[in-house]
Protein backbone atom coordinates (compact mmCIF):
# COMPACT_ATOMS: atom_id res chain seq x y z
CA UNK A 1 0.00 0.00 0.00
CA UNK A 2 1.34 3.39 -0.79
CA UNK A 3 0.95 7.15 -0.96
CA UNK A 4 2.34 9.12 -3.88
CA UNK A 5 3.76 12.49 -2.92
CA UNK A 6 2.28 15.15 -5.20
CA UNK A 7 3.58 18.25 -3.44
CA UNK A 8 6.32 18.76 -0.88
CA UNK A 9 8.31 21.72 0.39
CA UNK A 10 11.72 20.83 1.79
CA UNK A 11 10.23 20.46 5.26
CA UNK A 12 8.58 17.05 5.19
CA UNK A 13 10.76 14.15 6.25
CA UNK A 14 10.54 10.58 7.40
CA UNK A 15 11.21 10.33 11.14
CA UNK A 16 11.09 7.52 13.66
CA UNK A 17 12.26 7.62 17.29
CA UNK A 18 15.83 8.47 16.26
CA UNK A 19 19.32 6.94 16.32
CA UNK A 20 20.82 5.75 19.57
CA UNK A 21 24.04 4.10 20.66
CA UNK A 22 26.00 6.02 18.02
CA UNK A 23 26.45 9.47 19.56
CA UNK A 24 30.12 8.68 20.30
CA UNK A 25 30.67 8.50 16.52
CA UNK A 26 29.41 12.06 16.12
CA UNK A 27 26.07 10.84 14.75
CA UNK A 28 23.15 12.91 15.99
CA UNK A 29 19.89 11.61 17.37
CA UNK A 30 17.40 12.73 14.73
CA UNK A 31 13.82 11.47 15.05
CA UNK A 32 10.53 13.27 15.61
CA UNK A 33 11.02 16.71 17.16
CA UNK A 34 7.60 16.37 18.80
CA UNK A 35 8.02 12.79 20.00
CA UNK A 36 4.73 12.93 21.86
CA UNK A 37 2.58 13.64 18.81
CA UNK A 38 4.48 11.01 16.83
CA UNK A 39 3.77 8.52 19.61
CA UNK A 40 0.07 9.34 19.60
CA UNK A 41 -0.13 9.16 15.79
CA UNK A 42 1.29 5.65 15.99
CA UNK A 43 -0.88 4.76 18.96
CA UNK A 44 -3.99 5.62 16.96
CA UNK A 45 -3.10 2.82 14.55
CA UNK A 46 -1.83 0.35 17.14
CA UNK A 47 1.75 0.78 15.86
CA UNK A 48 4.95 0.62 17.87
CA UNK A 49 5.22 4.16 19.28
CA UNK A 50 8.42 4.98 17.41
CA UNK A 51 7.37 3.55 14.04
CA UNK A 52 8.36 5.68 11.05
CA UNK A 53 6.04 8.63 10.45
CA UNK A 54 6.15 11.66 8.18
CA UNK A 55 7.02 14.85 10.03
CA UNK A 56 5.30 17.65 8.11
CA UNK A 57 6.51 21.09 9.10
CA UNK A 58 4.33 24.11 8.24
CA UNK A 59 2.27 22.28 5.59
CA UNK A 60 2.73 22.49 1.81
CA UNK A 61 2.46 18.71 1.50
CA UNK A 62 0.06 16.62 -0.58
CA UNK A 63 -0.22 12.86 -1.03
CA UNK A 64 -2.42 10.71 -3.25
CA UNK A 65 -3.69 7.39 -1.84
CA UNK A 66 -2.87 4.51 -4.17
CA UNK A 67 -4.90 1.98 -2.16
CA UNK A 68 -7.66 1.85 0.46
CA UNK A 69 -6.25 2.02 3.97
CA UNK A 70 -6.36 3.75 7.32
CA UNK A 71 -4.04 6.63 8.32
CA UNK A 72 -3.64 8.86 11.38
CA UNK A 73 -2.56 12.46 11.96
CA UNK A 74 -1.41 14.01 15.23
CA UNK A 75 0.34 17.13 16.43
CA UNK A 76 -0.07 20.44 14.64
CA UNK A 77 -3.28 21.40 12.89
CA UNK A 78 -2.02 22.23 9.41
CA UNK A 79 -5.50 22.63 7.97
CA UNK A 80 -5.41 19.10 6.57
CA UNK A 81 -8.14 17.94 4.21
CA UNK A 82 -9.04 14.63 2.58
CA UNK A 83 -10.65 15.36 -0.77
CA UNK A 84 -11.62 18.72 0.65
CA UNK A 85 -13.07 17.43 3.94
CA UNK A 86 -11.25 18.65 7.07
CA UNK A 87 -9.13 16.11 8.94
CA UNK A 88 -8.57 17.22 12.53
CA UNK A 89 -5.41 15.95 14.24
CA UNK A 90 -5.90 13.26 16.88
CA UNK A 91 -7.78 10.55 15.01
CA UNK A 92 -7.32 7.73 12.56
CA UNK A 93 -9.36 7.81 9.34
CA UNK A 94 -10.14 5.70 6.30
CA UNK A 95 -8.69 6.71 2.96
CA UNK A 96 -9.85 5.35 -0.39
CA UNK A 97 -7.73 4.80 -3.43
CA UNK A 98 -7.53 8.02 -5.44
CA UNK A 99 -8.22 10.34 -2.52
CA UNK A 100 -5.97 13.31 -1.94
CA UNK A 101 -4.68 14.23 1.52
CA UNK A 102 -3.52 17.83 1.71
CA UNK A 103 -1.62 19.64 4.47
CA UNK A 104 -2.06 23.36 3.90
CA UNK A 105 -0.79 25.97 6.34
CA UNK A 106 -0.44 26.10 10.13
CA UNK A 107 -3.64 26.69 12.09
CA UNK A 108 -2.18 25.58 15.43
CA UNK A 109 1.37 24.32 15.99
CA UNK A 110 3.93 23.70 13.24
CA UNK A 111 4.67 19.95 13.05
CA UNK A 112 2.11 17.32 12.10
CA UNK A 113 2.79 13.58 12.13
CA UNK A 114 1.27 11.29 9.53
CA UNK A 115 1.26 7.60 10.41
CA UNK A 116 0.32 4.47 8.46
CA UNK A 117 -0.41 0.92 9.65
CA UNK A 118 2.83 -0.67 10.88
CA UNK A 119 4.82 2.45 10.03
CA UNK A 120 6.29 3.61 6.72
CA UNK A 121 8.89 1.35 5.16
CA UNK A 122 12.41 2.75 4.75
CA UNK A 123 16.00 1.52 4.88
CA UNK A 124 17.45 1.26 8.37
CA UNK A 125 20.76 3.05 8.80
CA UNK A 126 22.30 2.60 12.23
CA UNK A 127 18.98 1.05 13.27
CA UNK A 128 16.87 4.02 12.25
CA UNK A 129 15.32 5.68 9.22
CA UNK A 130 15.38 9.15 10.83
CA UNK A 131 16.16 11.74 8.17
CA UNK A 132 19.13 13.97 9.00
CA UNK A 133 19.99 16.04 5.97
CA UNK A 134 23.22 17.44 7.41
CA UNK A 135 24.53 13.91 7.93
CA UNK A 136 23.22 12.42 4.67
CA UNK A 137 21.54 9.72 6.73
CA UNK A 138 18.03 8.31 6.71
CA UNK A 139 14.85 8.94 4.77
CA UNK A 140 13.29 6.94 1.95
CA UNK A 141 16.57 6.37 0.12
CA UNK A 142 18.82 6.45 3.15
CA UNK A 143 20.68 9.53 1.91
CA UNK A 144 19.19 12.09 4.29
CA UNK A 145 17.03 13.82 1.70
CA UNK A 146 13.62 15.15 2.68
CA UNK A 147 10.51 13.79 0.95
CA UNK A 148 10.11 14.99 -2.61
CA UNK A 149 7.43 15.06 -5.29
CA UNK A 150 7.18 11.65 -6.94
CA UNK A 151 8.41 9.72 -3.90
CA UNK A 152 6.26 6.80 -2.75
CA UNK A 153 5.57 6.14 0.91
CA UNK A 154 4.67 2.52 1.50
CA UNK A 155 3.64 0.34 4.44
CA UNK A 156 2.55 -3.21 4.99
CA UNK A 157 0.87 -3.30 8.41
CA UNK A 158 -2.65 -4.42 9.24
CA UNK A 159 -5.41 -1.85 9.48
CA UNK A 160 -6.60 -1.53 13.10
CA UNK A 161 -9.96 -0.38 14.47
CA UNK A 162 -10.34 3.42 14.30
CA UNK A 163 -9.23 5.34 17.38
CA UNK A 164 -9.59 8.91 18.49
CA UNK A 165 -7.87 11.02 21.14
CA UNK A 166 -9.76 13.21 23.54
CA UNK A 167 -9.56 16.92 22.85
CA UNK A 168 -7.77 17.38 26.20
CA UNK A 169 -4.97 15.05 25.09
CA UNK A 170 -4.69 16.86 21.76
CA UNK A 171 -4.60 20.32 23.28
CA UNK A 172 -2.24 19.46 26.19
CA UNK A 173 0.67 20.15 23.88
CA UNK A 174 -0.51 23.67 23.19
CA UNK A 175 -1.03 24.91 26.74
CA UNK A 176 0.61 28.21 27.62
CA UNK A 177 2.10 27.01 30.92
CA UNK A 178 5.87 27.56 31.25
CA UNK A 179 8.29 25.04 29.71
CA UNK A 180 9.96 23.04 32.47
CA UNK A 181 13.75 22.98 32.81
CA UNK A 182 15.96 20.53 34.69
CA UNK A 183 18.78 22.72 35.99
CA UNK A 184 22.30 21.75 34.99
CA UNK A 185 25.51 21.81 36.98
CA UNK A 186 26.71 25.06 35.35
CA UNK A 187 23.68 27.01 36.54
CA UNK A 188 25.81 28.55 39.31
CA UNK A 189 28.07 30.17 36.72
CA UNK A 190 25.26 32.50 35.61
CA UNK A 191 24.84 35.85 37.28
CA UNK A 192 22.05 36.33 39.81
CA UNK A 193 20.32 38.83 37.54
CA UNK A 194 20.49 36.38 34.63
CA UNK A 195 19.01 33.59 36.71
CA UNK A 196 16.18 35.89 37.70
CA UNK A 197 15.63 36.90 34.08
CA UNK A 198 15.65 33.33 32.75
CA UNK A 199 12.67 32.33 34.82
CA UNK A 200 10.79 35.62 35.08
CA UNK A 201 11.00 37.11 31.62
CA UNK A 202 9.18 36.12 28.48
CA UNK A 203 11.24 34.56 25.69
CA UNK A 204 10.40 34.99 22.02
CA UNK A 205 11.03 32.22 19.50
CA UNK A 206 13.51 33.52 16.93
CA UNK A 207 13.27 33.01 13.17
CA UNK A 208 16.43 30.93 13.49
CA UNK A 209 14.60 27.77 14.46
CA UNK A 210 15.08 24.38 12.87
CA UNK A 211 15.57 20.75 13.80
CA UNK A 212 19.06 21.50 15.17
CA UNK A 213 17.93 24.10 17.63
CA UNK A 214 15.65 26.98 18.49
CA UNK A 215 16.97 30.37 19.52
CA UNK A 216 15.18 32.32 22.22
CA UNK A 217 15.25 36.11 22.25
CA UNK A 218 15.07 38.07 25.49
CA UNK A 219 17.32 39.67 28.09
CA UNK A 220 21.04 39.04 27.63
CA UNK A 221 22.24 36.26 29.95
CA UNK A 222 25.70 36.50 31.46
CA UNK A 223 27.89 33.86 33.01
CA UNK A 224 31.38 33.59 34.40
CA UNK A 225 32.45 30.47 32.49
CA UNK A 226 35.78 31.42 30.89
CA UNK A 227 36.17 28.81 28.20
CA UNK A 228 34.63 25.40 28.19
CA UNK A 229 36.07 22.16 26.91
CA UNK A 230 33.58 20.63 24.50
CA UNK A 231 31.42 17.88 25.91
CA UNK A 232 28.37 15.87 24.90
CA UNK A 233 25.07 17.74 24.99
CA UNK A 234 21.67 16.15 25.68
CA UNK A 235 18.37 16.73 23.91
CA UNK A 236 16.72 19.96 25.06
CA UNK A 237 19.97 21.42 26.42
CA UNK A 238 19.75 25.20 26.79
CA UNK A 239 23.14 26.55 25.80
CA UNK A 240 24.12 30.16 26.05
CA UNK A 241 26.66 31.41 23.50
CA UNK A 242 28.61 34.63 24.09
CA UNK A 243 25.77 36.81 22.74
CA UNK A 244 23.74 35.81 25.81
CA UNK A 245 20.73 34.54 23.85
CA UNK A 246 19.91 30.92 24.69
CA UNK A 247 19.59 28.17 22.11
CA UNK A 248 17.57 25.06 22.90
CA UNK A 249 19.19 22.09 21.18
CA UNK A 250 16.85 19.70 19.40
CA UNK A 251 17.08 16.33 17.69
CA UNK A 252 19.53 17.20 14.91
CA UNK A 253 21.96 19.09 17.19
CA UNK A 254 25.70 18.62 17.00
CA UNK A 255 26.63 15.89 19.45
CA UNK A 256 29.19 17.88 21.43
CA UNK A 257 29.33 21.55 22.27
CA UNK A 258 31.36 24.05 24.21
CA UNK A 259 28.90 26.66 25.45
CA UNK A 260 27.73 26.88 29.05
CA UNK A 261 24.25 25.50 29.68
CA UNK A 262 21.43 26.45 31.99
CA UNK A 263 20.15 22.89 31.96
CA UNK A 264 17.82 21.02 29.67
CA UNK A 265 14.12 21.13 28.90
CA UNK A 266 12.10 18.12 29.98
CA UNK A 267 10.99 15.85 27.10
CA UNK A 268 7.44 17.23 27.26
CA UNK A 269 8.79 20.78 27.08
CA UNK A 270 10.91 19.81 24.06
CA UNK A 271 7.81 18.49 22.29
CA UNK A 272 5.87 21.65 23.14
CA UNK A 273 8.69 23.93 22.00
CA UNK A 274 8.92 22.00 18.72
CA UNK A 275 5.34 23.12 18.05
CA UNK A 276 6.05 26.84 18.60
CA UNK A 277 6.10 29.28 15.70
CA UNK A 278 8.78 31.94 15.34
CA UNK A 279 7.49 35.04 17.11
CA UNK A 280 5.63 33.05 19.76
CA UNK A 281 6.35 33.76 23.42
CA UNK A 282 7.33 31.12 25.97
CA UNK A 283 8.30 31.11 29.61
CA UNK A 284 10.69 28.83 31.44
CA UNK A 285 10.28 27.25 34.87
CA UNK A 286 12.75 25.16 36.87
CA UNK A 287 11.60 21.73 37.99
CA UNK A 288 13.25 19.39 40.51
CA UNK A 289 14.83 16.38 38.84
CA UNK A 290 12.85 13.88 40.92
CA UNK A 291 9.59 15.60 40.04
CA UNK A 292 10.53 15.77 36.36
CA UNK A 293 11.39 12.06 36.27
CA UNK A 294 8.15 11.14 38.03
CA UNK A 295 6.05 13.30 35.70
CA UNK A 296 7.76 11.91 32.63
CA UNK A 297 7.11 8.32 33.72
CA UNK A 298 3.48 9.23 34.27
CA UNK A 299 3.34 10.69 30.78
CA UNK A 300 4.81 7.50 29.30
CA UNK A 301 2.24 5.53 31.29
CA UNK A 302 -0.52 7.27 29.33
CA UNK A 303 0.36 5.21 26.26
CA UNK A 304 -0.84 2.13 28.12
CA UNK A 305 -3.96 3.84 29.36
CA UNK A 306 -4.69 5.38 25.99
CA UNK A 307 -5.54 8.75 27.52
CA UNK B 1 41.59 12.77 39.36
CA UNK B 2 38.49 13.69 41.34
CA UNK B 3 35.46 12.38 39.46
CA UNK B 4 32.27 14.41 39.70
CA UNK B 5 28.79 13.39 38.63
CA UNK B 6 26.69 16.28 37.31
CA UNK B 7 23.08 16.55 36.19
CA UNK B 8 22.76 17.62 32.56
CA UNK B 9 19.20 16.59 31.77
CA UNK B 10 16.26 14.51 32.88
CA UNK B 11 17.90 11.23 31.84
CA UNK B 12 21.56 12.17 31.43
CA UNK B 13 24.45 12.47 33.86
CA UNK B 14 27.88 13.87 33.10
CA UNK B 15 30.86 12.11 34.59
CA UNK B 16 33.62 14.71 34.83
CA UNK B 17 37.01 13.10 35.31
CA UNK B 18 39.45 15.88 34.41
CA UNK B 19 39.63 19.67 34.19
CA UNK B 20 42.17 20.06 31.39
CA UNK B 21 42.75 18.54 27.95
CA UNK B 22 45.57 16.00 28.15
CA UNK B 23 46.53 13.02 26.01
CA UNK B 24 46.98 11.07 29.24
CA UNK B 25 43.24 11.42 29.96
CA UNK B 26 42.16 9.05 27.26
CA UNK B 27 43.18 5.69 28.82
CA UNK B 28 41.18 6.69 31.92
CA UNK B 29 38.17 7.81 29.92
CA UNK B 30 38.22 4.59 27.90
CA UNK B 31 38.42 2.50 31.04
CA UNK B 32 35.55 4.43 32.59
CA UNK B 33 33.49 4.09 29.41
CA UNK B 34 33.95 0.31 29.39
CA UNK B 35 33.00 0.00 33.06
CA UNK B 36 29.95 2.20 32.52
CA UNK B 37 28.80 0.13 29.54
CA UNK B 38 28.99 -2.98 31.69
CA UNK B 39 27.32 -1.33 34.69
CA UNK B 40 24.36 0.06 32.74
CA UNK B 41 23.85 -2.80 30.29
CA UNK B 42 20.49 -2.61 28.57
CA UNK B 43 19.59 0.54 30.52
CA UNK B 44 22.23 2.50 28.60
CA UNK B 45 20.99 4.58 25.67
CA UNK B 46 24.19 6.44 24.77
CA UNK B 47 27.66 6.89 26.18
CA UNK B 48 29.65 9.81 24.84
CA UNK B 49 33.27 10.41 25.87
CA UNK B 50 34.83 13.79 25.12
CA UNK B 51 38.23 15.16 26.29
CA UNK B 52 37.53 15.24 30.03
CA UNK B 53 34.02 13.83 30.40
CA UNK B 54 31.72 10.91 29.68
CA UNK B 55 28.01 11.58 29.16
CA UNK B 56 25.76 8.77 30.36
CA UNK B 57 22.31 8.81 28.77
CA UNK B 58 20.22 6.17 30.50
CA UNK B 59 16.74 4.76 30.02
CA UNK B 60 14.38 6.51 32.39
CA UNK B 61 11.90 3.68 32.03
CA UNK B 62 14.43 1.39 33.74
CA UNK B 63 16.40 3.61 36.14
CA UNK B 64 15.96 6.77 38.15
CA UNK B 65 18.60 9.32 39.12
CA UNK B 66 19.50 7.61 42.39
CA UNK B 67 20.06 4.22 40.77
CA UNK B 68 21.98 5.76 37.84
CA UNK B 69 24.33 7.59 40.22
CA UNK B 70 24.87 4.41 42.19
CA UNK B 71 25.81 2.51 39.04
CA UNK B 72 28.28 5.19 38.03
CA UNK B 73 29.87 5.22 41.47
CA UNK B 74 30.15 1.42 41.42
CA UNK B 75 31.64 1.49 37.93
CA UNK B 76 34.37 3.86 39.04
CA UNK B 77 35.42 1.76 42.02
CA UNK B 78 39.20 1.21 41.83
CA UNK B 79 39.28 2.34 38.23
CA UNK B 80 42.53 1.68 36.41
CA UNK B 81 43.51 3.27 33.11
CA UNK B 82 43.05 1.12 30.05
CA UNK B 83 46.66 0.34 29.19
CA UNK B 84 46.15 -2.77 27.10
CA UNK B 85 43.90 -0.88 24.82
CA UNK B 86 40.63 -1.30 23.16
CA UNK B 87 42.36 1.68 21.58
CA UNK B 88 43.65 0.94 18.13
CA UNK B 89 46.44 2.64 16.25
CA UNK B 90 45.53 3.82 12.77
CA UNK B 91 47.70 4.96 9.91
CA UNK B 92 46.02 7.59 7.78
CA UNK B 93 47.65 8.54 4.48
CA UNK B 94 47.72 12.27 3.74
CA UNK B 95 48.82 14.19 0.68
CA UNK B 96 50.21 17.38 2.21
CA UNK B 97 50.13 19.88 -0.63
CA UNK B 98 49.25 23.58 -1.06
CA UNK B 99 46.77 22.77 -3.85
CA UNK B 100 44.56 20.90 -1.37
CA UNK B 101 45.87 22.54 1.79
CA UNK B 102 45.59 26.30 1.28
CA UNK B 103 47.08 27.17 4.69
CA UNK B 104 50.12 24.90 4.36
CA UNK B 105 52.46 27.55 2.97
CA UNK B 106 51.48 30.32 5.36
CA UNK B 107 51.89 27.92 8.27
CA UNK B 108 55.35 27.01 6.96
CA UNK B 109 56.32 30.67 6.92
CA UNK B 110 54.77 31.60 10.24
CA UNK B 111 56.30 28.66 12.10
CA UNK B 112 59.67 29.10 10.39
CA UNK B 113 59.64 25.38 9.64
CA UNK B 114 59.02 25.71 5.91
CA UNK B 115 56.71 23.46 3.99
CA UNK B 116 58.61 20.22 4.54
CA UNK B 117 59.19 21.11 8.18
CA UNK B 118 55.47 21.45 8.80
CA UNK B 119 54.78 18.11 7.13
CA UNK B 120 57.51 16.43 9.11
CA UNK B 121 56.37 17.89 12.42
CA UNK B 122 52.67 17.21 11.86
CA UNK B 123 53.19 13.60 10.79
CA UNK B 124 55.73 12.78 13.50
CA UNK B 125 53.25 12.71 16.36
CA UNK B 126 50.86 9.92 17.29
CA UNK B 127 47.60 11.72 18.03
CA UNK B 128 44.81 10.78 20.40
CA UNK B 129 41.21 10.86 19.25
CA UNK B 130 39.61 12.94 22.03
CA UNK B 131 36.05 12.99 20.75
CA UNK B 132 33.89 12.64 17.66
CA UNK B 133 31.48 15.43 16.94
CA UNK B 134 30.59 18.36 14.66
CA UNK B 135 29.68 15.77 12.01
CA UNK B 136 29.59 11.96 11.82
CA UNK B 137 33.16 10.63 11.90
CA UNK B 138 34.73 14.06 12.56
CA UNK B 139 37.48 13.18 15.06
CA UNK B 140 39.01 15.87 17.24
CA UNK B 141 42.65 14.83 17.63
CA UNK B 142 45.62 16.27 19.48
CA UNK B 143 47.74 17.59 20.63
CA UNK B 144 49.44 19.34 17.74
CA UNK B 145 52.99 20.62 18.33
CA UNK B 146 52.79 24.15 19.76
CA UNK B 147 54.65 25.67 16.84
CA UNK B 148 51.91 24.41 14.48
CA UNK B 149 49.02 25.67 16.60
CA UNK B 150 46.83 28.01 14.54
CA UNK B 151 43.65 29.88 15.42
CA UNK B 152 40.54 29.12 13.40
CA UNK B 153 39.95 31.20 10.26
CA UNK B 154 38.18 34.50 10.90
CA UNK B 155 35.55 33.56 8.35
CA UNK B 156 34.77 29.86 8.00
CA UNK B 157 34.70 28.45 4.47
CA UNK B 158 31.28 27.60 3.16
CA UNK B 159 32.54 24.42 1.57
CA UNK B 160 35.45 22.27 2.70
CA UNK B 161 36.05 19.17 0.52
CA UNK B 162 35.79 15.72 2.09
CA UNK B 163 39.14 14.40 3.29
CA UNK B 164 40.58 17.84 4.10
CA UNK B 165 43.06 17.78 6.97
CA UNK B 166 42.99 20.81 9.21
CA UNK B 167 44.44 22.38 12.34
CA UNK B 168 42.61 24.52 14.88
CA UNK B 169 44.58 25.64 17.92
CA UNK B 170 46.37 22.49 19.07
CA UNK B 171 43.89 20.12 17.50
CA UNK B 172 43.83 18.42 14.17
CA UNK B 173 41.01 16.72 12.26
CA UNK B 174 39.87 15.51 8.86
CA UNK B 175 36.49 16.55 7.44
CA UNK B 176 34.77 13.22 6.64
CA UNK B 177 32.15 14.82 4.40
CA UNK B 178 31.87 18.06 2.48
CA UNK B 179 30.85 20.70 5.00
CA UNK B 180 31.40 24.28 6.07
CA UNK B 181 34.51 24.70 8.20
CA UNK B 182 36.95 27.14 9.74
CA UNK B 183 40.04 25.02 10.29
CA UNK B 184 43.43 25.72 8.67
CA UNK B 185 43.78 23.19 5.86
CA UNK B 186 47.15 21.59 5.18
CA UNK B 187 46.42 18.48 3.13
CA UNK B 188 43.92 15.87 2.06
CA UNK B 189 43.44 12.19 2.82
CA UNK B 190 42.05 9.66 0.33
CA UNK B 191 40.73 7.50 3.18
CA UNK B 192 37.00 7.13 3.64
CA UNK B 193 36.33 7.95 7.29
CA UNK B 194 32.60 7.56 7.67
CA UNK B 195 30.39 5.58 5.37
CA UNK B 196 27.47 3.25 5.71
CA UNK B 197 29.55 0.60 3.89
CA UNK B 198 32.27 0.68 6.54
CA UNK B 199 32.01 -1.84 9.33
CA UNK B 200 30.70 0.19 12.25
CA UNK B 201 30.33 3.23 9.93
CA UNK B 202 33.28 5.11 11.40
CA UNK B 203 36.92 4.09 11.04
CA UNK B 204 37.76 5.54 14.44
CA UNK B 205 36.42 6.00 17.93
CA UNK B 206 37.38 8.13 20.92
CA UNK B 207 40.62 6.87 22.42
CA UNK B 208 42.11 5.56 19.16
CA UNK B 209 45.65 6.65 18.28
CA UNK B 210 46.33 8.08 14.86
CA UNK B 211 49.46 8.60 12.82
CA UNK B 212 49.40 10.56 9.57
CA UNK B 213 51.51 9.12 6.83
CA UNK B 214 52.67 11.58 4.15
CA UNK B 215 52.07 10.31 0.61
CA UNK B 216 52.77 11.81 -2.79
CA UNK B 217 50.29 12.74 -5.46
CA UNK B 218 50.58 9.45 -7.36
CA UNK B 219 49.88 7.43 -4.22
CA UNK B 220 47.00 9.76 -3.31
CA UNK B 221 45.39 9.09 -6.69
CA UNK B 222 46.14 5.37 -6.50
CA UNK B 223 44.28 5.26 -3.17
CA UNK B 224 41.26 6.88 -4.77
CA UNK B 225 41.82 10.47 -3.64
CA UNK B 226 40.12 13.39 -5.36
CA UNK B 227 42.76 16.00 -6.24
CA UNK B 228 40.41 18.75 -7.44
CA UNK B 229 42.22 21.94 -6.52
CA UNK B 230 40.86 24.02 -3.73
CA UNK B 231 38.38 26.72 -4.63
CA UNK B 232 40.10 29.93 -3.67
CA UNK B 233 36.96 31.92 -2.96
CA UNK B 234 35.49 30.83 0.34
Amino acid sequence: MSLLIERSGALASLQDGGRFGVRHLGVTQGGAADWLSQGWANWLLGNPLHAATVEITLGNFTVLAEADSCLAVCGADLGATLDGHPIAPGRSFIVRKGQQLVFNTPVKGVRAYLAAPGGFVAPQLLDSCATVRRESLGGLKGDGQPLAVGDRLSWDGEVAAPRELTSETCSALFSDTPLTVVLGAQIGDFSGQSLFDVFNCTWTIDQRADRMGIRLLGPVLRNSTRSMISEAVPLGAIQVPPDGQPIVLLNDRQTIGGYPRLGALTPLAVARLAQCKPGADVQLKPVALEVAQREHRKLLGNWQLGL
Amino acid sequence: MKPRIEVVGIDSLMLRLFEEIDEANMPWLLAAAQRLRDAFGAALIDLVPSYTTVLVHYDLAQLDDTEARKRIADALHELQPDASGQARELNIPVWYDPSVGPELESLGQRSGLGLSGVIERHSAHVYQVFALGFAPGFAFMGLVDECLASPRLQTPRKRVPAGSLGIADRQTAIYPLVSPGGWNLIGRSPTCLFDRNLDGYSIWQPGDRVRFQPIDHAEFIRLGGDDSPFEVTP
